[in-house]
C-alpha cells in the first residue's frame, strides 16, 4: 500500500488557538489512488482534517509525526511553496457554490483563475481551458454561461463551476468537504456521477468528507469514522455493515429504511470510551 | 431589461425632484421660523412704523404663507436666492466666490483620507490582533479624539512657525492676493490657467496642512470601517476558495475580497467628503480660510436669512449629488444590483 500511497498522515492533531481541547486527535491514515470517505457528526473534525491538509488554518496549531503527500514533507513546506500545492497538486471542492463563488465575479472568470494561477498563458489559453473544463462537467452552452454571475446560476451548476475550478489544473488529490450537501436532492446524484466520471478518469485520489453513510457507502472504496475528533474505525465501504465500533454500529442502526419498521429509530447511547478506535479489520 | 433599467431611471428621478422639493420646503420654513426679522435687519433699529411697513409689503410677507412659498420656488428657479444684507450683493455670487476654496480644501482631504485610511483599514483587518493591527487602531483612534482646532495650531506652530515647512494661514501668500484673474475661483486651477506656477506652489504650500488635518481626521473612521467590511469579507468561504486554488494572500485580498468591500466603501467615503464639503468651520477659522464653513457661520450669527437658506440648500443638493454618484458606482461594482 504505502508504496503507491500519494497520501500518508500518521497521528494529527489539530488545535484551534484559544481553545484547550484538539478539534482532531492523533488521526492516521493512508491514501492511494481511491476514493476515500470520513464520515463523522458536526463538529467531529472531518472538514478540519481537509482544511489542515492544505495547511489552510492560520488559526490553529497543527502538529503530527508525519504528513507526506507524493514526495512532499507537507510539515515542512513554507506558506510560499504551499502556493504551488494548493490547486494544482491538491484542491478542495467546498460545500455551497452560494458561498464558496466570489459574487461579484462572472463565473468563467473565476475557473479560469484556477488555471492562470499555475500555467503561463495568455488570458485566452485560461478561457479555452475553462471553457473545455466546464464542458467536461456537462454544461450546456458554456459560451454563454461563462460570463454569469454567480447569482445568476443554480447550486447544481455552481458546484459544477467549483468542481470545474479545482479540477482543472489537473491536481493528484481533490478533497471534497461535503460537496452535496447544500444541493437539491434531484441534482446531488447528477453532481456526484460528474465527480465520479472525472476522478476514475484522470485517476485522482480523492477523499470525501460527508456526513451521509450511504452516500459514502456507495461511492468510495474506504471510509474512516470521526467521532469527536478521533478516528474511531477504518473499513472497507463494502465492509460497513460488519463495522465493530459501537458508534458505527450505533449510526447505522439510526439509520431509517423506506419500507422498514415504523417504530421510533434507534438513538445513540454516547459512552465516553467511544472515543478508544478499534483496530482495522482490513 | 431596458425597459427596467429605463424604469429605474426614471424612478430615481422623479425621488431626486421630490427630495428637491421637500429640500426646499425645509429651507422656506427655516428662513421663516428662525427668530430673526428680516425687516428689521434691512430697515435698521430706528426706522419709522410706515417704512418698516413698507418694507414688509416689499418682501410679499403680508401674503398667505403658500403663496410665499411659491414665490420663493419662482425666484429659486429663476436663479434669484435674494440679496445678502452684510454684503448688499447676490447671495449666490457670494458663496459662488467661497464655495472653490472649500472644494479645494475637503477634495485634497478626502483624497487623503481615503488613500491613507482605506489601506491601514485593509492592514488592520489582514493583521488583525497583531501589533499592525493595534497601532493602525491607535493611529485612528488618536485621530478620531484630538480635536482639530487644537492640532490645527500645534501644527501651524510646529511645521508654519518653527520649521517653516508649510505655508500659514490664508489660501496664498499676503504677497500673492489679487494677482491671480478669477476664472473658476479654484485656487489651482486659476494659477496653473494664468501660468502662474509661484502662486500655485504657494498655493499647494497653503493647501497641504488643513488639507492633511482634515484628512488624518476623516481617514480615522474610514480605517475603522474599512477594517470591520474587511474582517466580515475574509470570514466568506469564497475567500478560502480562491486560497485554496493557490492564490497568496495578499492575492486574494486584493483581487478578491477588496472587491466586494468597493460598494461600502463608496457609501463611507461618499458620506465623509460630503460632511468636508459643507465646510469645516474649525479649521477654517484656524487657518484663515475664506470658505463655505465660514460665510455659513457668520450669517447664521447675524441673521442673514437669504444666505443661510441658500447655503442650506447647497448643503442638501451636495448630499442629493452625492448620493446619485454612489448609486451609480453600486451598479457598477456590484453585478446583483444591476
Amino acid at each position: 500500500m504505502s508504496a503507491t500511497s500519494i497520501l500518508d498522515v500518521r497521528n494529527l492533531s489539530v488545535r484551534y488557538n484559544g481553545t484547550t481541547c484538539d478539534a482532531v486527535k492523533d488521526v492516521s491514515f493512508t491514501l492511494g489512488r481511491e476514493r476515500l470517505g470520513i464520515v463523522g457528526e458536526s463538529g467531529s473534525g472531518k472538514s478540519t482534517i481537509g482544511r489542515a491538509l492544505l495547511k489552510l488554518l492560520p488559526t490553529a496549531k497543527v502538529i503530527a509525526d508525519k504528513m507526506r503527500f507524493e514526495e512532499l514533507d507537507l510539515l515542512s513546506l513554507s506558506e510560499r511553496q504551499m502556493l504551488d500545492v494548493r490547486g494544482k497538486r491538491m484542491s478542495m471542492i467546498l460545500q455551497d457554490p452560494k458561498f464558496s463563488l466570489n459574487p461579484i465575479q462572472r463565473v468563467g472568470h473565476q475557473v479560469a483563475e484556477a488555471y492562470r494561477r499555475h500555467f503561463r498563458c495568455t488570458k485566452a489559453e485560461a478561457r479555452e481551458k475553462a471553457l473545455a473544463m466546464l464542458d467536461a462537467v456537462k454544461i450546456n452552452d458554456p459560451m454563454r454561461v461563462y460570463d454569469l454571475y454567480p447569482h445568476e446560476i443554480s447550486g447544481g451548476m455552481g458546484q459544477r463551476f467549483m468542481i470545474a475550478m479545482m479540477l482543472l489544473a489537473d491536481p493528484d488529490l481533490v478533497i471534497a468537504d461535503e460537496p452535496t450537501s447544500a444541493l437539491d436532492v434531484t441534482v446531488r446524484l447528477q453532481v456526484l456521477d460528474i465527480l465520479d466520471g472525472l476522478v476514475r478518469e484522470r485517476g485522482i485520489g480523492l477523499i470525501m468528507i460527508s456526513h451521509d453513510l450511504n452516500l459514502v457507502r456507495n461511492f468510495c472504496d474506504r471510509v474512516l469514522i470521526m467521532y469527536s475528533g478521533h478516528m474511531v474505525e477504518s473499513l472497507a465501504a463494502r465492509e460497513l455493515d460488519n463495522a465493530r465500533h459501537p458508534y458505527t454500529r450505533g449510526l447505522l442502526a439510526a439509520q431509517p429504511r423506506i419500507g422498514g419498521s415504523r417504530k421510533p429509530l434507534a438513538v445513540l447511547d454516547r459512552k465516553d470510551d467511544w472515543i478508544n478506535a478499534v483496530e482495522p479489520t482490513a | 431589461m431596458t425597459t427596467y433599467r429605463l424604469n429605474g431611471f426614471m424612478r430615481q428621478a422623479i425621488t431626486i425632484l421630490v427630495t428637491l422639493l421637500g429640500l426646499l420646503l425645509l429651507t422656506f420654513v427655516i428662513g421663516r421660523m428662525m427668530p430673526a426679522d428680516p425687516v428689521r435687519a434691512i430697515v435698521g433699529e430706528d426706522a419709522t412704523r410706515e417704512t418698516y411697513e413698507q418694507v414688509f409689503r416689499q418682501l410679499g410677507l403680508d401674503r398667505p404663507l403658500w403663496e410665499q412659498f411659491l414665490f420663493y420656488l419662482r425666484d429659486v428657479l429663476t436663479g434669484d436666492f435674494g440679496t445678502s444684507i452684510r454684503t448688499g450683493r447676490p447671495v449666490i455670487e457670494d458663496i459662488l466666490h467661497v464655495l472653490p476654496a472649500t472644494i479645494e480644501l475637503a477634495t485634497f482631504a478626502i483624497v487623503i483620507g481615503a488613500g491613507l485610511g482605506v489601506p491601514l483599514g485593509v492592514l488592520a483587518a489582514v493583521k488583525k490582533d497583531r501589533w499592525q493591527d493595534h497601532l493602525v487602531r491607535v493611529f485612528s483612534l488618536m485621530g478620531h479624539s484630538m480635536p482639530i482646532f487644537w492640532t490645527g495650531m500645534i501644527a501651524l506652530i510646529i511645521l508654519y512657525a518653527k520649521l517653516g515647512w508649510v505655508g500659514g494661514s490664508g489660501r496664498m501668500s499676503q504677497f500673492y492676493i489679487g494677482m491671480v484673474p478669477e476664472k473658476t475661483g479654484f485656487l489651482l486651477i486659476d494659477s496653473a490657467l494664468a501660468g502662474q506656477w509661484d502662486i500655485f506652489r504657494s498655493a499647494i504650500n497653503h493647501l497641504i496642512l488643513p488639507a492633511s488635518l482634515l484628512g488624518y481626521s476623516s481617514s480615522a473612521y474610514i480605517t475603522r470601517m474599512t477594517r470591520s467590511f474587511m474582517l466580515d469579507q475574509i470570514n466568506q468561504e469564497y475567500i478560502t476558495t480562491a486560497r485554496v486554488k493557490g492564490l497568496s494572500n495578499a492575492q486574494t485580498i486584493w483581487r478578491h475580497a477588496f472587491g466586494n468591500i468597493r460598494v461600502q466603501l463608496v457609501t463611507i467615503v461618499a458620506l465623509a467628503y460630503g460632511s468636508l464639503l459643507e465646510g469645516a468651520v474649525l479649521i477654517e477659522t484656524v487657518f484663515a480660510w475664506p470658505g463655505f464653513g465660514q460665510y455659513l457661520t457668520n450669517n447664521l450669527i447675524i441673521g442673514d436669512m437669504n444666505a443661510v437658506m441658500t447655503c442650506v440648500l447647497i448643503v442638501g443638493i451636495i448630499f442629493i449629488a452625492l448620493n446619485l454618484i454612489s448609486d451609480i458606482l453600486y451598479r457598477i461594482f456590484d453585478p446583483r444590483t444591476r
